[in-house]
């Protein structure tokens, strides 16, 4: 027996009430028992020693700084901390959080046509146009502009977190350029690598499937009088954080990855400047911020995108996804207004509750709000991140006193929640293994005709004990996210329950979900050839599932 | 392809075969000034400075070393081989060359392969800072074994396709050009004397030479075998061929009449400018014949720069002023 979870409650900040636990229902019981779901993980860490899960989360890192999966911290390069610790999320609630994610990424989608078309959210008083009007992210320049099949929002990663209670609340929506999608690929390719006996007799669904799903979004937005689209993500370049994220999304989607210098816009097209002369652009996957996209309309200084691909895109000759002017959707304010933007858009209740939220410039929520400021986890509305946010009791009277003075000048900038103490999961550090406040942000992508979710996730550890930020920027880890097949089939295949165990053989397992790259690439080129205009979603599932009956077998 | 990408993808293929050609004269240069005691250390070690490119150590000067008074800096084997081999701030070191040979890879993520990037990725993290004496022949050992390792991983895994030829075309053309300096430094320095075969060794040549000649060593030979012999990898007949060949494999069309490409004209000349001419006539005028080699070279690399990788011009617009 190892000595893995030895203290795990030892040293722990007690505040009330106390974060729920993923793995334990009591955290402080002697001996530990887990909870049902985690029990096969439980046992298999259980038989290591401390040494040796070391040992493999070395072999982890290592393993990510040869490839490159590092992100900078500092001007230095390191390798995207990976914790061995799995986080397992069940069928049943997978269902919730998908509905749920699913819902969200509805009624965001609704809320931008509405915003930069017609306005009839203002006009039936749900959203005050004020609000939209004082949206940093609010760009006047994006009314008007329709990718040709209405989709604004190709790629969305919705924040979730589990209170005290173990209920999912939504802590905040991404619909501009949400990042860390790659990592939940990699991570899962090198836990199977380095830890396989962890994935025994459980069924986690893949993940490998994202980037033949983002190609399918992005062929199905491009301009409509292009029989093959040429679909390239832009860059900003080498230095950015997420170099990484764009290099392998590219790699397995097949496509070139561009950065602004290799753009030109002419004749209101955009073309990208190759070795046998300009080739025109349809579809852009864009890394870049709004601001930044286009000289012309944003920022006169950037470098980064292309003068002229805004107007390119109103003439409807190339598709920016995700669309410019998303960001007023995830403005942290317009956020407090989802749940009754989802009752007037879609007529359904909210199937994922947010976290309590202050708006500042309610009558009297302001003075409330200072009055208590230390109790409470003050957020700038336009961030992300973690940037700017201040936790109440973690602050120094100095922070707080200053942060007094900035809400009181800008109360619009700001809002204010009481302070959720984050469900944690055991995860390695210094001392063994102790629980970390972790978050989740599942992945969906929409193609107009599905919203898809990424059955899995990046879920985020603050590796600091008691810290309840896991912004990698402020030296968060990442888990592996196991989402568990359902007992039994969901939608019919008419296959025999035996035959599905037998593709689900535990070595098969490990072998699909660590596919080397060289096979995804090549899968990335069937898949290219599959999703033609004439194939319907249901048929192209299909095909990808034949796809990967045949690579199981070959492994 | 983009224009950035292939212009990647030529210079992995070229800081690849300069930090393998670096090794490969630094390892016989160094053994040379162990075995012959009584070689004067400064002088063959400026002449070697020279011949890289490196510049001087003095901040102040960016001089190249042939234009530095005699005796005005004594420079030793440590000096060469942190300026040679692991000082990343020298453009002429093995350490530049790799790490941005790196670099270049990342680029160009998503189109070389994964083992390439891996192998360089590591390749450049695991140059050391600093290399104590002993170590120096293993050191350079192991820049070769990853530079083999590379190009192995290339020839294996890479799609002959545009991505190939420029990387060809690099590596083809960074050769020609450290054969025809390496060539050039034997007239240089011909009181210190850089032996012929110093610079077979350096080229790892020796031993296909002495199977070639059958042993009979001189100069003219040696000469004859390093430019001319259109068998031997290393030769500049050969490499500027392959040069040749995959410039011509990126733009097929050949018409009826002259050589419209201005990289196929100039590696054209050189071809004929070595094997149209007597080899006494090559050896009399050795230097000048070499500079000639390199500088048509960089000459090519710009011409394919100008026609491939057009650098683009960054309009900056300025916001409204009222």
């Amino acid at each position: 027996m190892g000595d893995l979870f030895d203290g795990y409650t030892a040293g722990r900040l007690q505040r009330s009430p106390r974060a729920w636990d993923e793995m334990f229902p009591d955290p402080s019981a002697e001996p530990l028992v887990p909870r049902e779901l985690y029990a096969d993980v439980y046992a298999a860490l259980a038989r290591m020693t401390q040494d040796e899960l070391r040992g493999r989360a070395e072999s982890l890192a290592r393993s990510y700084l040869a490839q490159g999966v590092t992100f900078d911290f500092a001007g230095e390069e390191r390798p995207f901390p990976l914790d061995a610790v799995p986080r397992v999320v069940d069928a049943a609630e997978w269902g919730v959080i998908e509905a749920g994610v699913k819902q969200r990424v509805r009624v965001l989608e609704a809320l931008l046509a509405d915003v930069y078309g017609r306005q009839t959210c203002v006009r039936d008083g749900v959203l005050p146009a004020s609000v939209i009007g004082s949206s940093t992210h609010f760009h006047r320049q994006a009314y008007g502009v329709r990718s040709p099949n209405g989709v604004r929002i190709q790629v969305a990663g919705i924040d979730l977190i589990r209170d005290e209670a173990g209920v999912m609340r939504v802590l905040e929506d991404n619909v501009r350029t949400p990042s860390g999608v790659s990592y939940v690929i990699s991570n899962r390719r090198v836990m199977a690598q380095t830890l396989p006996e962890l994935f025994t007799s459980m069924r986690v669904r893949p993940v490998g499937d994202y980037p033949y799903r983002l190609l399918g979004a992005l062929r199905a937005a491009a301009p409509t009088d292009v029989a093959d689209p040429t679909i390239v993500v832009l860059t900003p370049g080498v230095y950015n954080s997420a170099y990484y994220e764009h290099t392998l999304l590219a790699r397995l989607m097949g496509v070139e990855l561009v950065e602004g210098r290799d753009l030109f816009c002419a004749d209101g097209h955009v073309w990208m400047r190759t070795t046998s002369g300009p080739a025109r652009v349809d579809v852009i996957y864009r890394r870049v911020d709004d601001d930044y996209l286009d000289p012309l309309q944003f920022r006169a200084d950037s470098v980064l995108g292309a003068p002229g691909m805004l107007t390119a895109a109103r003439r409807g000759n190339v598709t920016i996804a995700n669309a410019v002017g998303n960001g007023v959707a995830d403005d942290k304010l317009v956020y407090t207004y989802l749940p009754d933007l989802i009752r007037y858009y879609l007529s359904e209740e909210p199937l994922l509750p947010n976290v309590d939220t202050w708006r500042l410039e309610d009558p009297g929520a302001l003075e409330e709000v200072l009055d208590r400021l230390d109790e409470l986890v003050v957020k700038p509305v336009d961030g992300s991140g973690g940037k700017g946010l201040v936790v109440g009791p973690d602050a120094s009277p100095h922070e707080l006193a200053e942060l007094r003075v900035r809400l009181a000048q800008e109360p619009r900038g700001w809002i204010a929640q009481p302070v959720v103490q984050l469900s944690t999961i055991p995860t390695l550090v210094e001392d063994g293994i102790r629980p970390r406040h972790s978050d989740l942000r599942p992945f969906a992508v929409n193609d107009g005709s599905d919203i898809w979710v990424l059955p899995g996730g990046l879920t985020r550890v603050a590796l600091p004990e008691g810290q309840l930020v896991v912004n990698s920027s402020r030296g968060g880890g990442s888990k592996d996210t196991w989402v568990l097949e359902p007992r039994e089939q969901p939608r019919g295949t008419g296959s025999p329950a035996s035959a599905v165990d037998e593709a689900h053989r535990v070595p098969d397992l490990v072998a699909a979900q660590s596919a080397p790259a060289a096979l995804s690439d090549q899968d990335a080129a069937e898949g290219a050839t599959v999703i033609g205009a004439v194939l319907g979603v249901s048929q192209y599932d299909q095909e990808r599932q034949q796809q990967q009956q045949r690579q199981r077998r070959r492994t | 392809m983009l224009s950035r990408i292939a212009e990647s993808l030529f210079w992995i293929g070229r800081y690849l075969e300069r930090a393998d050609g670096t090794a490969r004269i630094l390892d016989a240069h160094l053994q040379l000034l162990l075995e012959d005691p009584w070689s004067d250390e400064s002088a063959a070690c400026r002449s070697l400075l020279a011949m890289m490119g490196a510049t001087s150590p003095e901040a102040a000067s960016d001089a190249p070393w042939e234009d530095l008074a005699e005796g005005a800096a004594s420079v030793d084997r440590g000096d060469v081989l942190r300026l040679l081999a692991v000082d990343r701030s020298q453009p002429a070191s093995i350490a530049f060359s790799l790490w941005s040979a790196r670099e270049n890879a990342r680029r160009a993520r998503e189109i070389v392969s994964s083992e390439l990037w891996e192998c360089l990725n590591t390749t450049a993290r695991g140059i050391p800072h600093r290399i104590s004496a002993e170590k120096v022949h293993e050191f350079l050992h192991w820049v070769r074994d990853r530079v083999a390792l590379a190009v192995g991983v290339n020839e294996s895994l890479m799609a002959r396709d545009e991505a190939w030829h420029f990387y060809r075309l690099g590596r083809s053309l960074e050769r020609a050009d450290t054969t025809a300096r390496l060539l050039a430094t034997r007239s240089l320095t011909q009181a210190t004397g850089v032996s012929w075969t110093t610079i077979l060794r350096s080229c790892s040549a020796y031993e296909a030479y002495l199977r070639t000649y059958r042993g009979v060593a001189s100069a003219r030979n040696a000469a004859e075998f390093l430019m001319l012999d259109r068998l031997f990898p290393r030769s500049i007949v050969y490499s500027v061929s392959r040069a040749l060949e995959a410039v011509h494999d990126l733009e097929p069309s050949t018409p009826r009449v002259g050589v419209p490409d201005r990289a196929v004209l100039l590696l054209g000349q050189v071809i004929s400018g070595l094997e149209y001419r007597s080899i006494g006539e090559i050896v009399d005028d050795l230097a000048s014949n070499m500079a000639a080699v390199q500088r048509a070279t960089s000459a090519t690399s710009e011409a394919i720069r100008s026609r491939y990788f057009p650098s683009n011009v960054l309009p900056m617009w300025v916001g409204e002023r009222s």
